[in-house]
């Protein structure tokens, strides 16, 4: 094999093309500015910012998070300052900066859904909406259309008629079969999947005998999560033609190598980026030298190719 | 803000579970104040994870920051284990930190002294006309006589309590406040302990009319405002729309008048 000097990165996600496959995930990276010290943030794939509702949300009461074995468990509840003030406060600075912005929204019906992509297809700046149909710390917070494939087609078909930017759907693991929810938001028009949002779990305190979490429940997330995050990603690109981003657990290079190798177009770095700010860009380095070592010219030439 | 890997230079086992760490790490030091924290991974391992909280102790004057902390759980035990030579990887300084006021009483528990060393540092370099009154609580006499020597060397003679009575006043720090301070209103406090002892000493502020900071810990994953998981609630006449504060940017050093305080 001939060492590659400068291995094709670019990876197109339907019609979303991006320099390279390494994103952030949404809830781990702020609105992006609060890893300006650590991160070019124009050399990352895209920037998936936290997740953004109608309204500004106050999230939940504390305690919010809590360290389980390689892991957290996180029940923020999905704080955000509402979709006005991120187009007006939090949306420029990335657009000056010549980020790629995916927004992560959510709501608590297929209606403010629908708003929500009307505000973002007006925005400048936005290059992808990402629904998230899977945050398990709210009652209201997407999660119904996310476990149900009937409702999350539904949702996915009325987004995609009012949508004119790429539109990516984020499946939740806590479904029995994961594959139908990526079928029928395909055949719900999306764009691409990203898969998995945290795996619901809770932590109780033998001191206080109580739930650690206000919440009782959290999403868990983090290295502990990988391996279930994996099979997911291997078992959705055997059933889908869309792209797959994969996300749950990447904290190395081979981690993201591991995903992409399944099957996944793209990944999202989530908890890592609490653990190492400069994680994406350690990643993304990594992806790097690893086809340059293998010989390997283009990183599309890998996507799936454990499948193989 | 700055991320880098420090170097401990120094490993001091202060008391039996009690450890202070110097690390060498003039960028991070020369920006810092007291109050404000770091956040430090002290391995590359998946197990602890997270990086952990710590208020900055001391700077010394080469470029070295002061870590002191408890082994209480898999963060510190790992920390704990390091030895002189070894790098850990820092974040900082963080968040924001504690107001200087002409007459200043420092009241700190256990732990909690850890910032309060490096804020009457701060005051004695850089505003030696403030009245300081210095009070310092801890388990026994084993954990405070450490600490309470590296304020006297600073001139400064702290009153004291023990839990158990082993050294000063048997009872809790927050029972030398009246007496210390008397009757005057000019006292601004600046605290940090047990959530228990900070709430003593903010209803009591309330009613002496004494202003009160206190430095909050609470768990934490990222430190730089990402996670949102250090949310505490505002007190109902602060004004935030409804919102949670965040102790890693809005804090850790709160007006205790700002936060409502748990039962």
């Amino acid at each position: 094999m001939d060492a590659v000097t400068s291995p094709n990165l670019s990876v197109r996600l339907g019609p979303l093309s991006l320099p390279n496959p390494v994103l952030t995930a949404s809830g781990t990276f702020g609105y992006g500015r609060e890893y300006e010290p650590f991160v070019d943030l124009a050399g990352l794939g895209a920037v998936v910012v936290k997740g953004i509702s109608l309204l500004p949300r106050a999230g939940n009461p504390p305690p919010r998070i809590v360290e389980t074995p390689c892991g957290m468990l996180n029940a923020i509840g999905l704080e955000n300052v509402g979709v006005e003030r991120f187009v007006s406060d939090k949306l420029p600075y990335l657009r000056e900066r010549g980020c790629r912005v995916i927004v992560n929204i959510l709501g608590d019906s297929v209606e403010e859904y629908c708003r929500l992509v009307e505000r973002l297809n007006e925005a400048e700046g936005v290059s992808a909406v990402e629904l998230n149909i899977s945050c398990p710390n709210v009652k209201r917070g997407g999660v119904a259309f996310g476990a149900n494939e009937r409702l999350a087609h539904e949702l996915t078909q009325a987004t995609r008629r009012v949508s004119r930017l790429p539109l990516i759907v984020k499946l939740s693991p806590n479904v029995t079969d994961i594959g139908l929810m990526a079928r029928a938001v395909e055949e719900g028009g999306a764009d691409a999947v990203s898969l998995i949002n945290t795996l619901i779990g809770m932590a109780i305190s033998v001191k206080t005998r109580k739930p650690v979490l206000a919440n009782v429940t959290g999403g868990l997330s983090g290295p502990a999560i990988k391996p279930v995050a994996l099979r997911m990603v291997y078992q959705v690109a055997g059933q889908v033609r869309i792209p797959i981003i994969g996300i749950g657990g990447i904290g190395t290079w081979q981690d993201a190598v591991e995903f992409i190798l399944a099957g996944a177009s793209a990944i999202q770095v989530g908890t890592a980026n609490f653990v190492n700010p400069g994680a994406t860009a350690a990643i993304l380095g990594g992806i790097r030298a690893y086809l340059q070592e293998q010989g390997i010219g283009d990183v599309n030439e890998i996507i799936g190719e454990a499948r193989r | 803000m700055q991320q880098l890997d420090a170097p401990i230079t120094r490993r001091e086992q202060l008391a039996p579970d009690l450890v202070r760490l110097t690390l060498l790490a003039p960028a991070i030091a020369a920006g810092a104040r007291p109050g404000q924290f770091l956040t430090i991974k002290s391995g590359p391992g998946h197990d602890p994870l997270l990086r952990r909280p710590f208020s900055i102790h001391r700077v010394v004057a080469d470029g070295s920051l002061q870590v002191l902390f408890k082994v209480l759980g898999p963060g510190t035990r790992s920390l704990a284990r390091l030895k002189v030579g070894e790098s850990v990887n820092l974040v900082g300084p963080l968040g924001n930190y504690f107001q200087r006021f002409p007459a200043m009483c420092l009241v700190g528990g256990g732990l909690g002294i850890a910032p309060l060393l490096f804020l009457a540092q701060e005051i004695r370099d850089q505003a030696p006309e403030t009245r300081i009154e210095l009070l310092l609580g801890a388990r026994n006499r084993q954990e405070l006589a450490p600490l309470a020597a590296d304020f006297a060397d600073l001139g400064l003679t702290p009153r004291l309590a023990t839990d158990d009575g082993s050294w000063g006043h048997h009872g809790l720090v927050t029972d030398l406040i009246p007496q210390a301070l008397g009757a005057e209103r000019d006292w601004r406090i600046g605290c940090c302990g047990p959530y228990p002892m900070m709430r003593a000493v903010a209803a009591l502020c309330q009613e002496r009319g004494w202003g009160c900071q206190v430095s909050l810990e609470t768990m934490m994953a990222c430190g730089i405002k990402a996670c949102l998981g250090c949310a505490v609630a505002p007190s109902p006449r602060r004004e935030t729309g409804g919102r949670y504060l965040h102790v890693c940017q809005d804090g850790p050093v709160f007006n205790s008048e700002d936060l409502a305080w748990t039962p």
